[in-house]
């Protein structure tokens, strides 16, 4: 059973223009909600108190934020996580006041109300602690990409390791835009799971370019043009593009519906990866590898260059 | 074509059964036990503990399923619940209170798989419920206090060696002690560089005034500041030792700090109260001149004086003036009991270790008839807990603290200094707290996530590749259990993102397979032959799953490298993933596909 092979090579290159504009314009517009509207981060990153909170019956929303406006401990959030029993409090770090006394105060105050309640999780970081999770998340993400560059200009050519790592960057801006437009919560796990995208797209991109590389050195293809070349190695490897990216997509999905909240950010950073993730390393990478002019000589060693002489 | 060598296939064997004997004990349950370990750093658990417990539970007619000596704790297993608190009672009863005998659950894993060093996974506190501290050590104190320590010692061997000296100062990062002339200089040059072999002594001799300045090194310095780690650590060690926490992670995270972990422990408030304690003992010599106390309590507090309060037995604070400089402080301390002193009036007794005890029994012999304060340092605040006039020289280190105090506070008291002191104060920069049920649901939501993106998986690859699908999907089942088993074998503690990887993992495992298959499709219709097709596929397609594995791996190592806590225990499981998915995609199905259609005649194959 053959559900996705082509017979004829598809002309993806010929489209190049039209699928630059449209991850550029993705891109772009991603670029703009995370300036607009920024990222929701997560705990982690801005320090604060938050406490988990399940009621026997559906809770009232309105009820425990006003309780907890009542205490006047700054700006307080007040969110359902999920369900209608499950709900997420977040507060401010408060000078002078741990967040024992904190949490032990809001849930006596809680409590007084509704004596369903009961504390699942608390969770206090001081802001020194978020400022250091970023700068390694950010040196993590550098350093991934440099190792990436390296190793595929080492194995291919630096054209390949820069399309791929651009195409990689356009897969994490726009889940980060994702996260920005919707406001979803931007935490730990959610960065775990962006650097994992990273990994997994290049190599997505990586499997496409080991064609592209094949085909070079192919003396059937030989006299194709390299776009045709290209087209080639797309068309060849799509296949087990789309059943790779659907099984792991699989089980994104399966964590995404069946992993609870704790790994819904993770499961949402990867699902939306996974999407950009095919389309990045075969519709972005590809024509980028076009753009920055690959020729066959750049694939073939120097000595059989001599021989073909002119191509 | 496409035959394996014998060896290959017993390899491929060995390693599927040594990777079944190591994901075993994953599957069996815990049952209750006890846990026995020291309550006091005087006293250390051993062998001998293992007979004892079974002595006292004979005694009581329980009889325990196993009881073996681990690390620095006796654990002792039980059938139900009922005679692990029969026996909890028994045993805490039997040994008092030097022993604490914590409630624990082991697991069930037979013993001769433990022999074989086949233990379950490590949870995670997201997986199993309890308290999660990240403490900050604060490194200018230990200096400043290391600093203080010197000029003390300094102090000390001038007197000794009575070499007169004018001022000793601590400056920023430096002592400094002003000499009167030349000689006196050189003398006490000789004298420190002696006690203080460590550090860089220097004479300053210019416009008349002769110093000596003692800085650290660098490579002093850090040391100083690992000392400051490791010894916080062991004190937390003792301090989480009196909550009875069963297997607590206390750790080094970084350059300064700590991660407490305390699994099954709710009460934060406690737990906090006693980690935070941060009381240490100090021994100053009290001003007992009357017209600069006045000049004091009027605000005016002298240089090389500090103003504290003394509470008296009656509940009166009375305010002390107290001289700066630290003769002894609780690091020379190495026993606290609560106690009654003749009078009996509750009193610590406490036992100096033979530096306290030679600093002490100068510090008495020298000032008789003068007042010495016993400050208890809490939280940065002294607080002097009595201040008795020294009536002789006390000698062979046993010192007693007696006066305003009720016997819960002298046990406490002992408590606190018994657990030793912190080296540099510690603020808690990160906390959680997770529930059990919680915890619970954390791993079988994560457990179900996993098996049903498998399921789905497994299905799909043998309906799609038939034969070859079957294969991949055996492999897939193969890289599972290879990873669960060297998680296992390397104790790496599983954690939520860490089940969100290996789900993951499985989900990017079978792309190999996928090349190989496809693969293997398209070199049949080139016209290969079966036999070919299969050579070749898997032949062409290990270059790119080479490729594309190295590429993640390098993002994973990463992760693994920068990144800290969940990402961290992301990234352990993704790069073991990835190693064990290169091999059982690459050569586990690559020996079934041999067993199959190898070393035969082949017309079409189930691809």
């Amino acid at each position: 059973m053959e559900f996705f092979h082509v017979k004829r090579d598809i002309p993806f290159m010929s489209y190049g223009k039209l699928t630059t504009a449209i991850s550029l314009a993705t891109f772009v517009l991603a670029v703009f909600f995370l300036v607009a509207k920024g990222l929701n981060f997560g705990i982690e990153f801005t320090g604060g108190t938050v406490m988990e909170l399940r009621y026997q019956k559906a809770a009232n929303l309105n009820e425990i934020r006003h309780e907890v406006d009542a205490l006047k401990y700054g700006e307080a959030q007040v969110q359902s996580m999920g369900t209608t029993t499950d709900v997420m409090l977040r507060l401010p770090n408060i000078k002078d006041k741990n967040s024992a006394q904190l949490s032990n105060e809001v849930l006596t105050a809680l409590q007084k109300s509704r004596s369903d309640v009961e504390l699942r999780k608390v969770e206090f970081i001081g802001p020194s602690v978020g400022d250091e999770l970023f700068t390694h998340g950010l040196t993590a993400l550098i350093l991934v990409c440099l190792g990436i560059i390296a190793y595929l200009a080492m194995r291919f050519e630096w054209r390949f390791a820069v399309s791929a790592v651009i195409a990689n960057m356009h897969d994490v801006v726009i889940i980060l835009g994702c996260f920005a437009l919707f406001q979803w919560e931007f935490n730990l796990t959610v960065l775990a799971g962006i650097l994992a995208v990273l990994g997994y797209s290049v190599n997505e991109s990586v499997v496409v370019f080991d064609r592209i590389r094949e085909n070079f050195r192919q003396p059937a293809l030989r006299g194709k043009t390299v776009p045709e070349v290209i087209d080639n190695a797309i068309t060849a490897t799509i296949s087990r593009t789309i059943i790779t990216h659907g099984s792991t997509e699989c089980m994104v999905l399966s964590m995404l519906l069946f992993g609870g909240a704790a790994l819904h950010g993770f499961a949402m950073a990867l699902t939306i990866g996974i999407v950009f993730g095919i389309y990045s390393s075969v519709l972005v990478a590809s024509p980028l590898l076009l753009m920055f002019g690959i020729t066959r000589d750049n694939m073939i060693k120097p000595v059989k260059v001599k021989e073909e002489a002119v191509v | 074509m496409n035959r394996y060598p014998l060896w290959k296939y017993l390899l491929i064997v060995a390693s599927i059964l040594i990777a079944a004997i190591y994901t075993i004990p994953n599957f069996y349950g815990e049952s209750p036990a006890l846990q026995i370990s020291s309550a006091r750093a005087t006293i250390k658990v051993s062998d001998a503990m293992v007979a004892r417990a079974d002595t006292i539970l004979k005694a009581i007619g329980v009889t325990p399923v196993d009881s073996y000596f681990e690390g620095t704790s006796v654990k002792v297993r039980f059938k139900d619940t009922d005679t692990q608190l029969k026996a909890k009672d028994a045993i805490q009863a039997a040994l008092g209170d030097d022993y604490i005998v914590a409630l624990n659950l082991i697991s069930d894993t037979p013993v001769w798989l433990t022999k074989l060093h086949a233990k379950p996974m490590v949870l995670g506190l997201d997986l199993r419920g309890g308290v999660h501290f990240l403490l900050e050590v604060d490194m200018k104190a230990a200096v400043d206090k290391a600093l203080e320590k010197t000029a003390g010692d300094v102090r000390r061997e001038l007197k000794d060696k009575k070499i007169r000296y004018g001022k000793v100062s601590r400056e920023r990062d430096r002592v400094e002690v002003q000499l009167r002339d030349e000689a006196t200089l050189k003398a006490a040059n000789f004298a420190v560089r002696k006690i203080l072999g460590n550090l860089k002594v220097q004479d300053v001799a210019e416009n008349g005034t002769y110093k000596l300045v003692i800085t650290y090194p660098a490579a002093e310095i850090t040391k100083l500041k690992n000392d400051a780690v490791l010894q916080n650590i062991t004190t937390l060690h003792n301090r989480v030792n009196e909550l009875g926490v069963a297997e607590p992670v206390i750790q080094q995270q970084g350059e300064g700090r700590i991660v407490v972990q305390l699994p099954g422990v709710q009460d934060t408030a406690k737990a906090k109260d006693i980690l935070g304690r941060t009381a240490t003992l100090e021994v100053r010599m009290v001003a007992d001149d009357q017209a600069l106390l006045t000049e004091a309590i009027n605000g005016n507090v002298p240089a090389g004086y500090e103003l504290m309060s003394e509470r008296r037995a009656d509940g009166r604070n009375v305010p002390i003036l107290l001289k700066k400089e630290v003769e002894l402080t609780g690091e020379n301390i190495n026993d606290a009991q609560a106690g009654f002193d003749d009078k009996n009036e509750p009193a610590v007794h406490l036992g100096l270790d033979s530096t306290g005890a030679a600093i002490f029994k100068v510090l008495t012999r020298d000032n008789v008839g003068k007042r010495v304060a016993m400050i208890l340092v809490e939280k940065g605040k002294g607080e002097v807990v009595t201040a008795p006039v020294v009536r002789g020289e006390i000698g062979g280190g046993r010192v007693q603290i007696s006066g305003s105090m009720g016997v819960a506070e002298a046990n406490d008291t002992a408590l606190l200094l018994r657990a030793g002191s912190l080296a540099a104060p510690m603020n808690i920069v990160e906390e959680r707290t997770i529930g059990p049920s919680l915890g619970k649901e954390n791993i079988s939501k994560g457990f179900n996530s996993t098996l049903y993106g498998f399921l789905a998986i497994a299905v799909f690859m043998m309906f799609y590749y038939r034969v070859f699908g079957v294969v991949s999907t055996l492999a897939l089942g193969a890289n599972l259990l290879f990873l669960l088993a060297l998680l296992s074998l390397l104790g790496v503690t599983l954690t939520l993102p860490g089940i969100a990887a290996i789900a993951l993992t499985l989900g990017m495992a079978i792309d190999a397979n996928v090349l190989i298959n496809e693969r293997v499709r398209e070199e049949l219709r080139n016209g290969a032959t079966p036999q070919l097709a299969i050579k070749n596929g898997y032949d062409h397609a290990f270059a790119t799953i080479l490729d594309s594995n190295i590429t993640t791996l390098i993002a994973g190592l990463a992760l693994l490298i920068f990144g800290s806590g969940a990402i961290r225990g992301f990234a352990w499981v993704h790069c073991i993933g990835i190693l064990t998915s290169m091999y059982s995609a690459v050569f586990v199905s690559r020996a079934m596909i041999n067993l199959i259609y190898g070393n035969r005649r082949v017309n079409t194959l189930a691809v």
